[in-house]
């Protein structure tokens, strides 16, 4: 019991920082069609120029020890400017004259420009060793739940089922008879056979209590990313700028006949993004304080993911990216917990099998994922 | 007077293709003037070349003043709008936004005034305001996209093929209201491959052949005309 919330605690934490990286990748596709291999780059200098900052504010070390609450802010809105000058650079030195280009052409420039931060941080600026990030939070708790120490035990043949419930509604939903279902069951049905699963699986934890810890820190991440992502949202919908946006993204040459400056709106969302993306590095930094060189490969992985998250919940769909990282981090984290079930201690180590089994899941069923809009090749 | 418009040997190529070999021609307020001819004579990419959404060589002037080069958002600014050729409607945005987006370089008062206007003009858009534009029929695609052009009270309209996809009753509509966006004030510059209606509606007409001017003159001399009976009109 105590593990399942505590997976869930971290999901949701998990989850909004991926959300946030996410919506990088949507939103540069979204407009100019390419995926932007250098943003998982841009996260990791949001995560040093963080360190950086924080460094000027930094209080001594020690448990508990942090700078006042307002500093984490000024190091956020530090980073993210940071970022955002360099996205503005890239985009102008490296993606614009290639407007006209292959995205194939485009695509491996990302490559490069991705090597180049990689490198070039770590020999030139940073350095080839991982740093601590300075406290700018608390790390004590927020909250401590203790709960009755019940356990769940899952044998592997369970979690294959919870894992059938769950890809069912997808494939129904392809039959022809799928239209006598009503549409609630295709929640309620999973639902029921994931609750009678748990249920038929709790036991006695053997007298152990466990608290469930609630982190500071988990809920400034959650509630950064919430506030950023109502924004971009509230920008993208609510506003003239934002509808722009979304013309650009729609068909370039037509939005410039509306009267829009296209290479303005495009510079905006790079701006934007990689302003996204330097919010994410600087939550992970505060959520894994150890900050490992800038061409380490965990930073790659954390960019996959993030990117994962944005082709399931459907590239260039702004919604969709925010679905894709809860989902994706659901996943990752409860995937964790329940291979652990099965008595595999390892379980943390294959983190990333998991994700890529959903996303080829759901390239398998749903190509242009969760809420994309589905593409047809004109011949 | 000064034309409005004034195109002067104008070439546009797409690679080693020449698509356009020199063409002049010049509409005058308050006109209609239409660029007839068969299919690949280079009428679209006159207007895309007049728009700045391609690169041309030759001299454009837009109220006296040369627009060679001016990119295409700045065009609409100064009060050229061009209504491509395939309607260009945002599907992925309601009718009622993509209405805003005609306006979107103004920012006077008089905008929702407009807007009634327009919506007078196509009462079926004013019944479809919230429905996505990707679900409209092709007819209603066309009326949204000429409303939206409207919008940004364009002093010149550029207008691709608007009965183009359409049944011959909308085409009927299409042009009534061409007819009467003109008589309202707009200049209009009108491709088309439905010669017989453009030459009905039009003041002054420009036959293009194979990227160059073949014919040019008072619409109504050109209806007259054998050689424009014969290949345009479809009359022995």
């Amino acid at each position: 019991m105590t593990d399942l919330l505590q997976t869930l605690v971290t999901t949701i934490a998990l989850g909004s920082l991926y959300a946030l990286i996410a919506l990088g990748y949507t939103m540069v596709y979204g407009v100019l069609k390419f995926i932007n291999f250098a943003h998982s780059d841009i996260v990791v200098l949001g995560a040093w120029t963080s360190l950086v900052f924080a460094g000027w504010f930094a209080v001594g070390e020690g448990a508990g020890a942090a700078a006042p609450w307002w500093t984490g802010g000024i190091v956020l809105a530090m980073a993210m400017l940071t970022c955002g000058v360099l996205g503005f650079t890239i985009e102008r030195l490296a993606y614009k004259p290639l407007r006209k280009a292959p995205r194939l052409n485009v695509l491996i420039t990302a490559i490069g420009i991705s090597l180049l931060l990689q490198n070039s941080g770590q020999s030139l600026i940073f350095g080839p060793r991982p740093k601590p990030m300075p406290p700018l939070i608390t790390d004590r708790p927020l909250a401590t739940i203790a709960l009755p120490d019940w356990d769940v035990n899952l044998a592997w043949y369970w979690l294959l089922l919870i894992v059938a419930a769950i890809a069912a509604p997808f494939m129904v939903a392809k039959a022809k008879w799928a239209a006598r279902i009503p549409k609630w069951a295709y929640v309620a049905g999973p639902a029921a056979v994931i609750a009678g699963v748990l249920l038929l699986n709790t036991t006695d934890g053997g007298g152990q209590r466990q608290d469930v810890k609630i982190l500071w820190v988990d809920i400034a991440i959650v509630l950064t990313a919430i506030l950023l992502m109502v924004a971009l949202q509230f920008l993208v919908y609510g506003t003239k700028l934002g509808q722009a946006m979304r013309a650009v993204s729609f068909n370039i040459p037509n939005a410039a006949l509306m009267g829009i400056n296209v290479n303005f709106v495009i510079s905006f969302t790079f701006v934007l993004g990689s302003m996204l993306g330097a919010a994410g590095g600087f939550l992970y930094a505060i959520k894994y304080p150890l900050v490992s060189q800038t061409a380490d490969a965990g930073w790659v992985l954390l960019g996959l993911t993030a990117f994962v998250a944005a082709v399931v919940g459907g590239i260039g769909s702004i919604r969709g990216a925010m679905l894709g990282g809860f989902l994706i981090s659901a996943v990752q984290q409860f995937g964790i917990w329940g291979v652990k079930q099965m008595g595999y201690d390892n379980a943390p180590a294959l983190k990333d099998l998991y994700v890529f089994a959903v996303l080829i899941f759901v390239l398998l069923v749903k190509p242009e994922g969760l809420l994309g809009r589905p593409t047809r090749e004109k011949v | 007077m000064t034309p409005l418009l004034e195109v002067n040997s104008l070439s546009v190529a797409y690679g080693a293709i020449k698509a356009l070999h020199g063409i002049s021609f010049k509409v005058m307020p308050g006109e209609v003037c239409t660029l007839i001819g068969c299919n690949g004579a280079g009428k679209s990419t006159t207007l895309r070349a007049i728009s700045g959404m391609i690169k041309s060589s030759g001299e454009v002037k837009f109220a006296g003043e040369s627009i060679s080069g001016v990119s295409p958002h700045t065009l609409v600014r100064r009060g050229l709008c061009h209504c491509p050729e395939g309607r260009g409607v945002f599907a992925n945005m309601s009718v009622s936004e993509n209405l805003d987006l005609g306006a979107f370089t103004r920012h006077d008062a008089d905008i929702p005034k407009d807007r009634e206007r327009v919506l007078t003009l196509f009462p079926r858009l004013r019944e479809r305001l919230k429905q996505s534009a990707g679900t409209l029929s092709g007819g209603e695609q066309q009326m949204l996209a000429i409303a939206r052009a409207l919008l940004a009270r364009p002093k010149l309209l550029l207008l691709d093929e608007p009965s183009l996809g359409l049944a011959p009753q909308l085409v009927q509509t299409i042009f009534q209201i061409i007819r009467e966006i003109n008589q309202q004030g707009t200049t209009i510059l009108l491709v088309e491959q439905n010669a017989h209606m453009a030459l009905q509606v039009a003041h002054h007409a420009v036959v293009l052949e194979v990227g160059a001017v073949a014919m040019s003159g008072p619409a109504k001399e050109l209806a007259a005309s054998d050689a424009v009976r014969k290949a345009y009109l479809g009359h022995g």
